[in-house]
């Protein structure tokens, strides 16, 4: 995982709350062994008419929206399915951090895992991003704050533990792999009590 | 000692290493289920990185989302009709081969969806914690059991150490009670809940079921309301084992047996919330007062009683947005409405429960013309199960489809969709856009209510037809 520290970008808003995994990625794409490659199938049924053609109405359609590395969603953000091919489908596209008011649980771990950034702010944060989209926003993990290009700054909630691992480009096996003597005293112990 | 709840029990007889402001707990994962959709890539960072599965026999294989349904194709000559689908069943197969885990291939007598198959083998028993690459392993919570989805990349680090990084979570009470009205089923009783909570509202909690209502429910009814858990956003949701449950288990091929099944059980009796537990939050639901539910909207949230009228919300761009998907309007009456295709099956509601619930509404009937009623059984042993009883005679009689078992229309992985625009009454857990099939729309309800709409060809109120 390629370490993640700063994201300077202009914002892609989709103001819908609920997006759920099978927006973000649907069932049929999910035939794939790899993780590769899934960016083109990003919210395919909302970018893409039944003849495949992009439907110019959707935002990541316009051309305002190519580079952007910031996607700001309504509320509950990632809801549904646990497939991971969701948050690789955002990150192969070229996003790097997702904002909302609430993202879902298990959306959101998987996120954490793959260096795309998960961050949740305020009713009044997030009715300002919506009302501005392509607005340059300024995100630093070591500190864990946004900043607006009014200069507001808010700080996002993110486990510490997260943040390190995200900082240093770190995989979580490593350091569960660290404790392997820890597991194996935990499973004799077990055995001896069962 | 404190007062402490079930999910706390659990979790603390789990915890390897505890959680510390820096660092997320290391937890033990007792019973590791996989499928062929979401190992494939975890598999493959083990080869990269030269491990191995540390506890084989602690993870249990199955294919289930990407199979086809027809007997042709699972037991004939005719080769899997989607040739990705084909490639991963392939891979699963050689890895299992490779790195010695236990897989129900193809044509295995105790394939099913593995949600299905882990309770009917005994696998899934109380205290355990269970995962499995897919976010309706909240069912397993029925028994008891801290059972929760994780992604691909958290499948790989339960194959290589048995363990999970976690925060622990909060704990929220589901408190019912009342008698269900005859008609009125456990997934009516959930869908009331996600109405009531949102689809949100759970987000960070694991739910435990509790009341009267929950007490007197069957371990499939039980199955049915936990494995909807991650439907109001809840991570996990719990029942404490009862004597139903100890009755369910009892015999089953991997239960303990003989003396490790008494010392089983009599562990197994501490495994309830100490009185003085204080929740996070909760919430109280009367069952007296529910009517079979239906969904009119993308989520599951978007919930009213069957008899009632989708509600009027003025200046909702999200509520207008799901209801022209539907091609619905605010103020219409669900009941009447026509459908063109009615799905019983999918780890909701695809036990031999439903599949009764449904045959007795199905005696004697048929399905109406112009509607298409595909019942996919959760397994092959409930297949078997339904054969012996009688069931799918009656389906058959009736003009329904009966297949081999699998995830199927739920998501539509397989090719078994829902075509564009088309009305789908379905017994599975989500109603999202596209679920499926590109353009489809789901109306969620009861094994009951998806009979009776399949016998009238229209949103029918099941209690007319019981």
């Amino acid at each position: 995982m390629e370490p993640l520290e700063r994201v300077r970008s202009k914002t892609v808003v989709i103001p819908s709350s609920n997006i759920d995994t099978d927006q973000i990625i649907p069932a049929r794409f999910l035939t794939t062994t790899t993780k590769e490659g899934l960016g083109k199938q990003l919210f395919a049924d909302w970018r893409y008419g039944a003849d495949g053609a992009p439907n110019p109405a959707f935002v990541l359609n316009k051309p305002e929206s190519i580079g952007c590395q910031v996607l700001v969603a309504g509320h509950n953000f990632g809801c549904g399915s646990s497939r991971e091919h969701a948050p690789w489908a955002l990150l192969d596209y070229g996003f790097r951090a997702v904002i909302s008011t609430q993202i879902a649980d298990i959306f959101r771990s998987n996120s954490l895992k793959n260096g795309l950034l998960p961050i949740t702010v305020d009713d009044s944060t997030a009715r300002w991003l919506e009302d501005h989209p392509g607005a340059e926003v300024d995100i630093d993990l070591s500190v864990a704050r946004l900043t607006l290009p009014t200069g507001v700054a808010v700080t996002f909630p993110i486990e510490a533990f997260a943040r390190h691992c995200l900082l240093n480009g770190l995989d979580e096996l490593g350091y569960l792999r660290s404790r392997l003597g820890d597991i194996e005293r935990y499973e004799a112990a077990r055995i001896k009590d069962a | 000692m404190s007062a402490r709840s079930l999910f706390d029990k659990v979790w603390t007889a789990h915890e390897v290493v505890g959680e510390t402001a820096d660092t997320p707990a290391v937890l033990y994962i007792d019973l590791h289920l996989i499928h062929e959709v979401t190992s494939p890539q975890a598999f493959t960072v083990l080869k990269a990185l030269g491990l191995t599965v540390r506890r084989p026999e602690r993870t249990l294989g199955t294919m289930d989302h990407s199979t086809p349904t027809s007997s042709e194709q699972v037991f004939g000559n005719v080769p899997i009709k989607v040739d990705a689908a084909a490639k991963q069943v392939r891979q699963l197969e050689q890895n299992a081969a490779e790195f010695g885990v236990e897989l129900f291939a193809m044509r295995d007598a105790r394939r099913g969806i593995v949600h299905v198959i882990s309770p009917e083998l005994g696998s899934t028993q109380p205290g355990m914690t269970v995962v499995c690459g897919d976010s309706h392993t909240s069912t397993h919570g029925a028994f008891g059991a801290l059972a929760f989805g994780i992604g691909s990349t958290e499948v790989g680090h339960v194959f290589a150490t048995q363990c999970l990084l976690q925060r622990k979570p909060k704990i929220f009470a589901v408190n019912v009670d009342g008698r269900l009205r005859l008609g009125v089923t456990a997934k009516d009783l959930i869908l009331a809940i996600i109405g009531k909570v949102g689809v949100s509202g759970g987000t960070g909690h694991v739910f435990e079921y509790r009341g009267s209502t929950i007490d007197r429910l069957s371990m499939d009814e039980r199955m049915t309301v936990c494995n909807m858990s991650i439907e109001a956003g809840a991570r996990a949701g719990m029942i404490a084992p009862d004597e139903t449950t100890f009755a369910y288990l009892k015999n089953k091929p991997r239960a303990p047996k003989g003396a490790d099944w008494d010392a089983a059980v009599a562990r197994w009796r501490g495994l309830v919330t100490d009185p003085g537990t204080r929740f996070d939050a909760s919430v109280d639901i009367d069952a007296s007062q529910l009517e079979p539910m239906i969904t009119y909207g993308t989520n599951p949230g978007m919930v009213v009683p069957i008899t009632g009228a989708i509600p009027e919300i003025s200046g909702d761009a999200i509520n207008d947005k799901a209801l022209r998907y539907m091609g619905f309007h605010g103020g219409d009456a669900m009941l009447g409405k026509p459908i063109d295709v009615v799905f019983i099956g999918s780890c909701t509601n695809g036990r031999l429960e439903d599949l009764q619930a449904a045959a007795n509404i199905l005696k004697g009937r048929k399905v109406a013309p112009g509607v298409r009623l595909m019942i996919v059984p959760g397994s092959q042993q409930i297949k078997r199960d339904a054969e012996a009883a009688g069931l799918a005679e009656i389906f058959k009689a009736a003009g329904a489809e009966w297949r081999e078992s699998g995830c199927s229309m739920c998501l539509g992985m397989n090719g078994d969709t829902v075509a564009a625009g088309q009305y789908a009454i379905s017994t599975s857990n989500r109603n999202f856009e596209g679920r499926q099939g590109v353009g489809a729309r789901t109306l969620l309800v009861s094994p009951y209510t998806a009979a009776a709409s399949a016998v009238r060809g229209r949103i029918t109120d099941p209690r007319e037809l019981l």
